[in-house]
């Protein structure tokens, strides 16, 4: 395995011999350690049903939600472990996106982007909630086609739309961090441009941890990369080093198109 | 250019189409010799008095029979015992409806969830005049000491939970998963996912179950027989006996001078039925 991993200085994120089993005797990520590194756009990479979501879910403790779930290992973030915050604390410094674009489908576009807030019960004056709808809609270039229609329901949007509304009522809450699983794989050609070219510009503001599913995607907008097989965390470095001249050898099928 | 097979093949498809219209003009017919024998039937009686007065006595309908006009009076303590008991049972039975419904979807997996919901099933197999016995131990005999509005109700609610639960249960399970996972991602606790999102998300869908088990009931009549025994008076008491539309009908069919009446209030019935079928349907269809 890549060494790099050590190398990764002052990350927001650290996961440390983690591991996550649905049953006892099938682990579906096994012993991962890997720093997420600030401000850059890490890919996690690997065949379907490799752990990549496991592993995403396990940050932001999603599978809090199954209490059959077996979990071990830490997660710090910002040097402060996952399971001692709340989870409404974690999950304002962490935000997801998901394959598929879900926004609330009662609720208008602006009320979807301050979704976090007015579900949990927080209270915001008129003038801050109307700056964080139009800060958050402009972050994913959604300002200008949707400023004249907030009060429609976020469900008319075309799916490209929905997904960067998605990604926008993640960024509300101003996280540190924002998790994608396979943001794009539910789009078009179009909209996953206009996705991944978000994802370049956001990284100036947030630490973003992507799965995908597609190698080229990877290679386009990732600084870091990972590659899990089998719930284990194979090889990590930097993408164009991973890309270039991989370390082990089941990473270079899968990236050679040996497996998928 | 004759092809045989495919001449087959038209006649069959002919033969085919035939027969299933043939059987769906089957299937509707009931319903439509129903409503035109209720509305030729019962059209003269539908007056501003059908709605705004009371029951006529049988000697007041014996000497309108009798001239050959049309009998006085109406069913307004029917409308409004119906409506009255409706309500209260609705107020009974949609939150603890709702609730159970709503821990069933919660506890889906759970062995007791699935010992609740066979006990739902039992439940809506039990005919209604069981209820209505059971309605009239508890509280016939033990409340209201005395046949009343609120036994109805009783009655009548008991009725309408199960129907309330499953389809509480199944709205719920057709929203998609990944809207509650947008709730929890964005660390909203369980029970205000339930309450802001599910619930909103599903509210035509739990609508539908509530107007489907309001008209299922509506036209109850034997359990009410038991419990709320039917009144000449509008009465809006909770603890005293209360007409309602099917006791009226019961009663005109047994006095021969008020025959007329059966027909016109079974059309409102009908047609009050009908009407909160259409809505619920109208809601389906704007759900999807
Ligand atoms: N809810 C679950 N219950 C039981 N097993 C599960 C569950 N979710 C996933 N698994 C199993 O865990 C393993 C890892 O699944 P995971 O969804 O993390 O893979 P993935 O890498 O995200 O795959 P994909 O690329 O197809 O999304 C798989 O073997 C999968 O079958
Ligand atoms: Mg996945």
């Amino acid at each position: 395995m890549s060494d790099l991993i050590k190398h990764i200085d002052d990350p927001v994120l650290e996961i440390r011999n983690l591991s996550v089993a649905y049953n006892k005797d099938k682990p579906a990520v096994t012993d991962v350690s890997a720093g997420i590194k600030k401000n850059k756009v890490t890919a996690i990479m690997g065949p379907s049903g490799c752990g990549k979501s496991t592993l995403l879910r396990a940050i932001n403790r999603m599978h809090d939600l199954y209490p059959n779930i077996d979990i071990n290992g830490d997660i710090l973030l910002n040097g402060e472990e996952t399971t001692n915050m709340s989870t409404i604390m974690l999950r304002r410094k962490i935000g997801m996106v998901f394959q598929r674009p879900n926004p609330f489908p009662t609720m208008s576009i602006h009320d979807n982007v301050i979704a976090g807030y007015k579900l949990n019960g927080i209270r915001l004056k008129k003038s801050d909630r109307n700056e964080i709808v139009e800060k958050s809609l402009r972050d994913v270039a959604l300002w200008d086609e949707v400023k004249d229609s907030l009060t429609k329901k976020g469900t008319f949007l075309s799916g490209g739309q929905q997904q960067r509304l998605c990604i926008a009522r993640a960024l509300a809450f101003r996280p540190d961090m924002i998790l994608l699983d396979e943001p794009t794989s539910a789009l078009d050609p179009v909209a996953t441009k206009k996705v991944e070219e978000l994802l370049t510009q956001l990284k100036e503001h947030y630490t973003i941890l992507l799965v995908t599913h597609n190698m080229s995607q990877a290679a386009r907008i990732s600084d870091y990369s990972m590659f899990m097989y089998l719930g284990e965390l194979i090889e990590y470095g930097k993408t164009k080093d991973m890309f270039i001249k991989p370390i082990d050898k089941r990473t270079e099928e899968y990236l050679t198109g040996k497996f998928s | 250019m004759e092809n045989p097979t495919l001449n087959k093949r038209i006649v069959k498809d002919r033969l085919f189409a035939g027969g299933i219209f043939l059987l769906s003009m089957v299937t509707i017919s009931p319903i439509v010799l129903i409503i035109y024998k209720l509305v030729s039937k019962g059209y003269r009686q539908i007056n501003f008095d059908f709605f705004s007065k009371k029951a006529p006595d049988t000697y007041e309908a014996m000497v309108a029979v009798n001239s050959g006009e049309i009998i006085p009076g109406g069913i307004l303590n029917g409308i409004t015992g119906t409506l009255f008991m409706v309500l209260i049972a609705s107020a009974m039975a949609i939150p603890i409806g709702l609730m159970i419904g709503i821990f069933l979807y919660d506890q889906k997996t759970k062995r007791y969830a699935g010992i609740v919901r066979d006990i739902v099933d039992i439940l809506q197999g039990v005919p209604s005049i069981v209820l209505g016995l059971i309605a009239y131990f508890w509280v016939v005999k033990n409340i209201t000491h005395g046949f009343s509005a609120l036994a109805g109700s009783t009655a009548l609610a008991i009725m309408m939970l199960p129907l309330i639960i499953r389809s509480t249960e199944e709205t719920l399970k057709m929203i998609p998963e990944s809207i509650r996972e947008a709730g929890f991602a964005l660390g909203v606790p369980y029970h205000k996912i339930i309450l802001r999102v599910l619930i909103p998300s599903g509210f035509s869908g739990l609508a539908t179950g509530i107007l489907l088990a309001i008209s299922r009931i509506i036209g109850e009549t034997a359990p009410l027989m038991l419990t709320a025994l039917g009144s000449m008076e509008v009465n809006l008491n909770m603890t005293k006996p209360t007409s309602a539309v099917p006791l009226l009908i019961w009663e005109f069919y047994n006095d021969p001078n008020m025959i007329d009446l059966i027909w016109s209030s079974s059309l409102f019935l009908m047609m009050v039925v009908l009407l909160l079928n259409l809505v619920s349907k109208q809601l389906i269809a704007k759900r999807s």
